[in-house]
């Protein structure tokens, strides 16, 4: 239960399951149970798989059954392999996707946070209006975006520049509504006006007393915005073309692909396997270390709409 | 703000108006500055430009032209548009069901404590969302494989013929498989936030009242978290219609099945970057726009009007 103390109800949680249990009976426990393991395997099995193949040589891709290990055991060599191959721009890679998710969330929370709070705290001409229409930019289909950004960016010379990815990822509409929700509850308009009272300015009441009450809101959007870039492939696809400022899904995708084509390398396979395994690692351990963020943030999001 | 006031009451008539000018209108737009240059930036100028360049032609002849909604029409009697609209759309129809029904389920049976490790199963069901979309296509595009996939070897230990994942037959429902093991864990944790937040005292009422579990959930907890699933359904049509990663991913392994207007998606990334044509491309994404926002909108007054009738 502590893995959702953010929820905002999770504290009646055990009072209402329990007398649940009670009357569901034995029977009934055990169904649902196996029921939700069998799902827990289709969940997992392509996670085992990776696991497993990571470990193997090309050639036991091939000649061992998948889902169980072969008698060797080559994660190490593998691991080298990746790190190696193609002079290590696989860790240039890494690097670039490390780099671009974390200048994006930092930028991308900032702008959204200032954004949120003043339209929950301020009452302004325009309010309702400009949040429709960032509201409205939640549901425009990322294609529709894509093509013309391409073009946009090429136009400005921005084009195959570590720019070209992060810029765009900066603007969060979903932050934006995310913080406006969180701000309207977690900010005190008393409070505010108490430090106009004693003189502070808008710009140091928001950085010294809003951002302080803001900050798990903050996080969750930091988190948001960090995966989302972590995992984005159309934008890079589309803006950069040379390989050392591919992000690692792009770097992947592309090492897939010539895996596939053949190209006698066929020492390709383990190391698109390895090197997914080491790109997923970051995330996994992010998302259960940090989960009562990334929670409440879905929470928000689904309660006010 | 009342002391702001009061301060300002001293002042002459013009300079208490720029004062409160200044605090009403000049401060909030001041903060919101950063925000909007980006979203203008990034948002409505690449919108504007693409519904500009649609509304023109490359010629060989004369360069750019003028030639209104030509390229609509042309999308519209675009054989290559509507084969991906029919591959998406057949996705919407059944493994978005699919997909809610199952998030709707695990969240229930989580949420009303039957079954035991609950926290494991929300974990466990949620990590797949954790990953980039193209190394789960990457990894289900192994798993599917004739030759290293577990499925063709178990098939051929007992001496069956490997199943057609990635057949013209079998792509849409291997397709449909990526993006349900993606997606199902993450509306299942949007559909439990919502039914934690509901107050346990009304499903108590109705316990006292002899109603079962299976009355519980489906006349109380589904109703009450209604939003909360029409928003996941939102979500999923403009998702699925917008289906480009694990078909592009995919299309590296089964080249003949996935064409490059499998989806419209994919079809309007090979017009601008194969082919050059960017202004069609910008009208294929914007009549995908449109049908994604008629889909979303249809959906949205069929559930508004089921909702008022109950």
């Amino acid at each position: 239960m502590a893995t959702i103390a953010k929820a905002p109800a999770s504290a009646q949680v055990p009072a209402s399951s329990a007398g649940q249990v009670r009357r569901a009976g034995w029977s009934l426990q055990a169904l649902a149970t196996v029921f939700l393991l069998i799902f827990l395997i289709y969940f997992l099995l392509p996670f085992f798989w990776l696991i497993v193949s990571s470990t193997k040589t090309n050639a036991e891709l091939f000649t061992t059954f998948g889902l169980w290990f072969a008698p060797d055991f080559n994660l190490f060599r593998n691991l080298s392999d990746v790190f190696t191959y193609d002079s290590g721009v696989f860790l240039t890679w890494l690097w670039n996707t490390t780099y671009y998710s974390i200048v994006s969330a930092v930028g991308a929370t900032l702008i959204a946070t200032l954004a949120g709070y003043v339209f929950a705290k301020f009452r302004f001409p325009g309010r309702t209006l400009v949040f429709a229409i960032i509201l409205g930019a939640i549901m425009v289909p990322a294609t529709a975006l894509a093509v013309p950004t391409y073009l946009l960016l090429s136009k400005i010379g921005l084009i195959n520049t570590p720019l070209a990815v992060i810029l765009p990822s900066l603007v969060s509409p979903f932050g934006v509504y995310l913080m406006r929700v969180y701000a309207e509850q977690a900010v005190p308009d008393d409070l505010l006006d108490a430090a106009r009272v004693d003189g502070a300015g808008e710009l140091r009441i928001f950085w010294s007393v809003a951002l302080r009450i803001l900050m798990p809101g903050f996080v969750t959007v930091l988190l948001l915005v960090f995966v989302g870039t972590w995992n984005n492939y159309f934008l890079p696809l589309l803006v950069l073309s040379n390989p050392s400022f591919y992000p690692l899904t792009v770097g992947l995708a592309n090492w897939n692909q010539q895996a596939s084509a053949g190209g006698g390398s066929q020492l390709l396979y383990t190391i698109v396997v390895t090197g997914s395994l080491v790109s997923i690692v970051p995330l996994i351990v992010g998302f259960l270390c940090l989960q009562r963020y990334w929670q409440s943030g879905l929470t928000f999001g689904s309660m006010k709409s | 703000m009342q002391q702001q006031l009061v301060k300002a009451d001293h002042a002459t008539p013009a300079s208490l108006r720029w004062h409160l000018w200044r605090r009403r209108v000049g401060l909030p737009y001041l903060f919101l500055v950063p925000f909007l240059v980006l979203f203008a930036f990034f948002f409505i100028l690449p919108l504007g430009y693409a519904l500009g360049i649609s509304l023109f032609a490359d010629r060989l002849v004369g360069g750019s032209v003028f030639i209104g909604i030509q390229n609509y029409l042309q999308v519209l009697h675009d054989g290559n548009f509507w084969e991906g609209i029919r591959h998406t759309v057949l996705l919407l129809l059944v493994q978005v069901p699919i997909m809610l029904g199952l998030a709707l389920i695990f969240a229930l049976l989580l949420d009303s404590g039957v079954a035991r490790l609950r926290t494991l199963f929300r974990l466990g069901f949620f990590l797949p969302y954790a990953i980039p979309s193209v190394i789960s296509a990457l990894l289900w595009g192994y798993l599917y494989s004739s030759n290293i996939g577990p499925f063709a070897q178990l098939a051929s230990i007992f001496h069956l013929p490997a199943p057609g994942f990635l057949t013209d037959a079998g792509m849409l429902p291997s397709l449909g498989n990526i993006v349900t093991w993606q997606w199902t864990g993450y509306n299942m944790i949007i559909m439990f936030a919502a039914l934690q937040a509901v107050s346990p005292e009304l499903y108590d009422a109705a316990r006292v009242d002899g109603a079962t579990g299976w009355d519980v959930a489906r006349y109380i907890k589904i109703p009450l978290i209604a939003p909360a699933i029409i928003l996941t359904a939102v979500f999923s049509i403009i998702g699925t219609l917008q289906l480009f990663n694990e078909p592009s991913i995919l299309s590296t392994i089964a080249s003949s099945v996935i064409q490059d207007h499998y989806t419209p998606n994919l079809y309007a990334y090979t017009l601008a970057f194969t082919n050059q044509q960017y202004n069609y491309s910008a009208a294929v994404s914007f009549a995908l726009g449109i049908v994604v926002f008629i889909f979303s909108y249809i959906f949205m007054l069929v559930t508004n009007r089921g909702g008022r009738q109950r």
